[in-house]
């Protein structure tokens, strides 16, 4: 089976942000929250770098570890989904997770945060694919269609790669290898507790 | 003679530009990379890049630019998640186990050695005198069952998946799990009040003296036979209100923090709020569980206190005996004294 990744290349990314729109548009994701996001490192600098950044859906998920109600589950792909039926938007899930995924819509009402929201890798939720269910509370379901992520497909200088693990790690070191330099798989000895060696 | 020239030199350039080695060759040969890894511009994109690596050499987490409003999405990585969870989900639990179930198995080891406590008869037996007045009772009351739900509801965050969900299932428990929650964040308030109300009544009788030392010496009584002088509150006594006192402003703090997340702190200083909150939490419960073992199985006649406000003056005069001088010192008859003797008139 595959194992799904995502893996941003910072050297290709020039921060155009459409996978951020790509993702908004297509989940219909409310606004204030931002499942896929770009960060420029050193911005400005000699050796500034741009970094397309949602869930990682990462091994052994920290958020899924802490959740007072264990709303979290894995498919089989790997990719980290959650239900918003049982989740109580406690908000640890974003203590937790060292990339900043989760996101909730509400502010203020002490903290009450309301239902969490995040990147679900285009793979919907635990309702049923393709049902009406699904798409208004974790949009569109795409990877159950055969799809990829569509933040990666939409991606304008292909920087932003999703799918199997080992594809997209050896996508990369192949244009390592060919341009001479890479600045690293980004999050991935964090999420994956495995590098891409270059 | 200019337009010939022109026209030469024009011939002169494009023939030149045309005949260029690699002009309209594919770009790869164009930027091929030099074995000192600069490559035909003098840049070296590797050196010059950041690298993961490099930045956490430089802070303990990665923070970048974002073109968003939302300030804590310009973390990039914050590797203290990591530890975060480590608390959360191995210290945490094993802390709370052992210090509750601990706590309860002292106070039924003290029960079975020691028995309940009596006070013997006397002739001041059945005689009451006033010991705490309405509004302090009801600051007492309101607070210890706001205590009651708030500790069971912090209690759910760390072991409600572990303990009630296999019992109940997911749905129920995630429904419970929201009230919890909602009932955690609404009762806080009140509880603060009612801490801050029994601070401000009960502060000027609860500073420590030499008595309270001596009380601790003779080990108040529990261990022997002797009833050691106190005053209103005993040192034990003393000693939960400045736990409550303490405690209570430590969970008020890191609370009202928690309940307006990220307007003071960062990310980092959030999950440290969380930790002092659950840590103090726990250490909380484990002393007023011997707060109430005493004030009600562990002790006969301490309950009246709160539960009706007067106490048997027999056990009064055995427990708080300079307490039981100085308020009938007020007046010859004693104005607590119930009943039995008409108010002075005015």
């Amino acid at each position: 089976m595959a194992r799904m990744k995502f893996l941003c290349d910072a050297d290709r990314c020039i921060e155009c942000n459409a996978c951020v729109t790509a993702c908004k548009n297509e989940h219909e994701v409310p606004w204030g929250i931002n499942r896929r996001r770009v960060v420029t490192l050193n911005d400005g600098k000699p050796g500034e770098r741009s970094v397309s950044m949602a869930c990682m859906h990462c091994t052994d998920a920290p958020c899924a570890a802490v959740c007072p109600v264990n709303c979290f589950y894995t498919t089989a792909d790997a990719v980290v989904l959650h239900s918003k039926d049982i989740c109580i938007g406690c908000g640890y899930c974003f203590y937790a997770c060292p990339f900043g995924a989760p996101q909730y819509p509400r502010v203020g009402n002490f903290g009450s945060r309301g239902k969490m929201d995040k990147c679900t890798y285009c793979s919907g939720g635990p309702e049923a694919d393709f049902s009406v269910a699904e798409y208004e509370k974790y949009g569109s379901n795409r990877l159950a269609e055969g799809k990829l992520p569509l933040c990666a497909e939409m991606c304008s200088t292909k920087a932003l790669l999703a799918g199997d693990g080992e594809m997209i790690a050896e996508i990369y070191k192949q244009r390592v290898v060919k341009r001479g330099y890479g600045s690293g798989a980004w999050g991935w000895k964090t999420a994956y507790r495995e590098t891409v060696a270059i | 003679m200019r337009r010939a020239v022109t026209l030469f030199s024009t011939l002169v350039l494009a023939t030149t530009l045309l005949s260029a080695p690699g002009a309209f060759a594919p770009a790869q040969a164009q930027n091929p990379q030099q074995q000192d890894g600069l490559n035909p511009m003098g840049t070296k994109p590797t050196a010059d890049s950041v690298n993961e690596e490099f930045l956490f050499k430089q802070a303990d987490k990665i923070t970048g630019r974002v073109s968003i409003p939302d300030r804590k999405s310009a973390n990039l990585i914050q590797p203290q998640g990591r530890e975060y969870r480590a608390f959360r989900e191995s210290w945490l639990p094993w802390i709370g186990a052992i210090g509750i179930l601990g706590m309860i198995a002292a106070l039924a080891g003290f029960f079975f050695w020691r028995g309940r406590i009596l006070t013997d008869d006397t002739q001041e037996s059945g005689k009451k005198i006033l010991r705490f007045n309405a509004f302090e009772r009801f600051a007492h009351w309101m607070t210890a069952t706001c205590f009651i739900i708030l500790s069971l509801s912090g209690l759910n965050y760390i072991f409600g998946k572990r303990l009630l969900m296999p019992v109940i299932g997911p749905e129920a428990f995630g429904t419970l799990a929201q009230w919890a929650k909602y009932s955690h964040v609404y009762l806080a308030w009140p509880f603060m009040l009612g801490v801050v109300i029994m601070v401000a009544v009960w502060v000027k009788d609860n500073i420590p003296n030499r008595i309270d030392w001596a009380w601790i010496k003779a080990g108040g009584g529990f261990i022997g036979k002797g009833h050691p002088h106190a005053e209103r509150f005993n040192a034990g006594q003393k000693g939960v209100f400045w736990m409550v006192a303490g405690f209570g402003a430590a969970m008020s703090v890191t609370g009202l923090i928690m309940l307006f997340p990220f307007t003071v702190l960062d990310i980092n200083g959030m999950q440290v709020m969380q930790v002092i909150h659950s840590l103090i939490g726990v250490a909380f419960i484990v002393g007023i569980l011997a707060h109430i073992y005493i004030g009600t199985l562990g002790m006969k006649g301490a309950y009246d206190a709160m539960g009706s406000g007067e106490v048997d003056l027999a056990w009064a005069r055995a427990h708080h005996d300079l307490w039981v001088e100085k308020q009938q010192a007020k007046t010859a008859s004693g104005p607590q004294l119930t009943g039995r003797h008409p108010a002075p008139a005015e």
